[in-house]
């Protein structure tokens, strides 16, 4: 469409260098989009390969580092039965490659206001019932591409612990394969983030030190320090900043992003 | 690069014991304007039209500002509205979804709020911070030094109102996601684990494992979703909609799917469309969500909204070098947190590990143009980041335990990070600044509030990790809050684009080649080959 005579012009980036890198320096690959056969080169990740064969994602395509859960992917692979599923943006292609992604997962959602529930036994049970009807078949966690043990946290919701639902179901990225696979229609990411709600708001013990803290913003404790730090010279404040103690270069306990 | 690990692995006990120290304020300026892309020839250059007209952009801004608008004002009938709305948000990510929840809680009903987002909702580079968000709640701790750390890291740059914001807001968020059910990472007695991260003073990084904005976005996403704020997915908007009384009252949205186009009117409008690491600004790879692309920054500069700090990029230290399916994608900070050492091909340390993220940036860099770095197959140059340290120090397990995603992402390829560096290499991570707001997140421009990434002057020239989920936090908060306020006297006159019109006489003037347009929407990563090859007839 439109955008075709645009990116002609348009400047090489970082992903597409790479890309040409990739294709003269290595074997190529033929992989079936949709069914149709393209020649790619290998070490592309799915999503890549799909963009270097001349598609343009609209949907099925989101954070692109296995986050978002927007690629979901199923695949098999010639002249085997068995489908494999996985994120588009993490799997690397492989030869004969039969692939079609999943555009958008209609599972339904239960509507809650969590003030007005509590963390008891049937909590997740009355909220989504059909987890009981789970035949134990395991096919949820075979799909999952996180690799969660799937069927263990609806095993775990059905008995009630919430908390142990809630850890297990943690790296969750909401895909939605689990669900699409499911013979009895668990809504498994669904469940499973009411069941994480549900932890962090009730069953964790909660922090003093935030507590106080808010009582001592309310109080406006710290404003005129604030205040004082606003008005200060530039190199007044540079001083102060430049000499300010490091806890971590004492303690050696440090994290980030 | 078999044989280089093995020069890690064997000077692993003596690096522990040997740590570098972190620079004085000199070395680091040194540093930066040597080796840091913002400092650097050719990287920017001044902006030759609009508000800013003179000021120094990157150079992938610049080209979009000065670009032809997307929309021919001839093309829109506006005197048929689509959607009419007394809060339209533009962007589903972060900052978009806390304003529309606080929007609603300041009295304005949900059939009145339109979220209309690019992607899905949720699809955001919120979904993807990984460390997690400061906030200065233990009692070594305070907002003053918060504020300060925030102030310091942006260079002093920072419009003071913001930072304090900042600060004194971050422990009211904390408690609000306590009380939405966010997970996150407690001792046994309830209180917080809190790291420290580059350029911080006190360990105030609360967490959720490596998944902290994920936890955060999908917690806030489910609140919107049982309260049914309308959401409007794959129809960004592409340019605003002004009035007779030059305010902005609503936008253009365009169906990716179908191509049509629908007119939004709306009392109050908050732009929350993130970044634009897909900009690949200086060619950088980037760490960004698909859709990072500043539409917001274009559509602001349209209706003359002023921009900040777009001179500056953040590049975060370790992105991955290796291997080749995964480069630019983020490994977290928190590794570094949590002890890991970077060293170059010879096995030695170079750099303090926590420096702020423009200064350790710059000494990765240097260590690869003086040759001390390692080059991958595909050509990519990348430092060790010796993850198996971490073990050493915290004891076996701790990886697994506190960098799920980061094993997950590595396993694929065959890499235990238990046992083995990893290789990185800085890329494009975050846009500084943006569209100028004050405190109650109102832009130049009456009816135009901003938050989030896209806004400018909360972090100044750099952004402190862990402050960004907190700026989206902080200032979706207030966006919702104050435009909830603005609404309920805000009186829309007639319907313009006549701004567009005004933009394109601007170009012609200027004498400026034009050959774009903007705001682009989505990234071009179609293989040469293909886009070479493709008929415009369909």
């Amino acid at each position: 469409m439109g955008r075709t005579n645009q990116a002609l012009v348009e400047k090489k980036n970082g992903d597409e260098r790479k890309t040409k890198e990739i294709n003269e320096s290595t074997a190529e690959v033929e992989v079936f989009i949709m069914g149709k056969s393209y020649k790619v080169p290998a070490g592309l990740t799915i999503m890549k390969a799909l963009e270097y064969s001349g598609y343009r994602y609209i949907r099925g395509c989101g954070c692109r580092a296995g986050f978002c859960g927007a690629c979901s992917t199923v695949y098999r692979i010639e002249d085997e039965q068995k489908l494999g599923f996985d994120l588009a943006c993490q799997k690397v292609v492989e030869d004969k490659m039969y692939l079609v992604q999943l555009p958008f997962v209609p599972g339904s959602k239960a509507e809650y206001d969590i003030e007005k529930i509590k963390p008891t036994d049937t909590t997740l049970l009355e909220m989504y019932p059909e987890i009981a009807r789970c035949v134990s078949c395991n096919t949820c966690t075979k799909s999952c591409p996180q690799d969660i043990e799937t069927m263990k946290y609806i095993q775990m919701a059905i008995r009630g612990d919430i908390a142990r639902c809630a850890e297990l179901s943690f790296d969750c990225i909401q895909c939605g394969l689990c669900a699409m696979r499911c013979p009895a229609d668990i809504k498994h990411y669904h469940l499973s983030q009411l069941a994480r709600r549900l932890r962090g708001k009730y069953i964790d013990p909660k922090s003093k030190n935030l507590s106080k803290r808010l009582k001592d913003i309310e109080q406006q404790k710290y404003d005129n320090e604030i205040e004082k730090l606003m008005k200060m010279q530039k190199n007044d404040i540079m001083e102060l900043y430049k000499n300010r103690k490091i806890e971590a270069e004492e303690t050696g306990d440090l994290g980030g992003d | 690069m078999l044989e280089s690990i093995k020069k890690v692995e064997k000077k692993r006990d003596h690096n522990l014991k040997h740590p570098v120290k972190p620079m004085s304020m000199k070395e680091r300026e040194d540093m930066l304007s040597k080796y840091h892309p913002d400092y650097m020839e050719g990287t920017r250059r001044e902006l030759q039209i609009g508000v800013d007209k003179g000021q120094l952009f990157y150079n992938g801004i610049v080209d979009l500002l000065e670009a032809k608008p997307v929309i021919d004002p001839k093309n829109v009938d506006l005197s048929k509205i689509d959607y009419d709305v007394d809060l339209l948000i533009i962007g589903g990510g972060g900052a978009g979804t806390v304003a529309a929840l606080f929007a609603n809680e300041s009295g304005i009903s949900k059939d009145r709020i339109l979220i209309v987002t690019k992607l899905r909702h949720g699809d955001a580079n919120s979904m993807m911070a990984q460390g997690g968000i400061q906030a200065a709640d233990r009692p070594e701790d305070s907002p003053a030094l918060h504020y300060l750390d925030i102030y310091g890291g942006g260079h002093f740059t920072n419009k003071p109102e913001l930072a304090r914001a900042l600060a004194l807001d971050a422990p009211l968020i904390i408690n609000w996601h306590e009380n939405l059910g966010v997970m996150y990472d407690r001792k046994e007695n309830g209180e917080f684990q809190e790291l420290s991260g580059g350029g911080t003073c006190r360990n105030r990084m609360h967490s959720c494992k490596d998944y902290s904005g994920m936890e955060i976005m999908r917690n806030i996403r489910d609140r919107a979703r049982n309260l049914e704020i309308p959401v409007l997915e794959f129809c960004p908007i592409v340019e605003l909609i002004m009035d007779d009384k030059g305010q902005v009252v609503g936008g253009v949205s365009f169906n990716l799917e179908t191509y049509e186009y629908y007119v939004i009117r709306a009392k109050a409008i908050i732009l929350a469309t993130g970044g634009s690491g897909r900009l690949h600004l200086s060619n950088y790879p980037t760490t960004n969500h698909y859709g990072a692309t500043g539409d917001g920054l274009v559509m602001a500069y349209h209706v003359g909204a002023n921009l900040l700090d777009l001179d500056t990029i953040q590049i975060h230290p370790t992105g991955d070098a290796y291997p080749e399916p995964i480069v630019g994608i983020l490994s977290t900070e928190k590794i570094r947190g949590l002890g890991a050492i970077p060293l170059n091909k010879n096995g030695d340390p170079f750099v303090f590990p926590l420096e702020p993220r423009d200064v350790e940036s710059a000494s990765l860099i240097r260590e690869c143009k003086e040759e001390r770095g390692i080059v991958t197959p595909t050509g990519m140059p990348g430092v060790w980041l010796d993850t198996p340290m971490i073990e050493i120090i915290h004891g076996e397990g701790t990886i697994d335990k506190l960098l799920a995603g980061e094993v997950r992402k590595f396993k694929r390829f065959g890499i235990d990070i238990t046992k083995h560096p990893i290789l990185v290499y800085p890329t494009l991570h975050y846009q500084n600044g943006g569209v100028e707001i004050n405190d109650k997140c109102e832009t130049k421009i009456p009816g135009l509030f901003a938050a989030g990434e896209v806004s400018g002057g909360v972090h100044g020239k750099n952004r402190l990790m862990g402050n960004s989920l907190l700026d989206f936090n902080v200032y979706g908060r207030r966006a919702g809050i104050y435009a909830a306020k603005y609404v309920k006297k805000a009186k829309i006159g007639k319907l313009t684009l006549s701004h567009l019109d005004k933009y394109n006489k601007m170009l012609e003037k200027s004498g400026i080649k034009v050959k774009k347009t903007a705001p682009i929407i989505l990234p071009e990563y179609r293989g040469e080959l293909a886009i070479s090859r493709s008929l415009d007839i369909f």
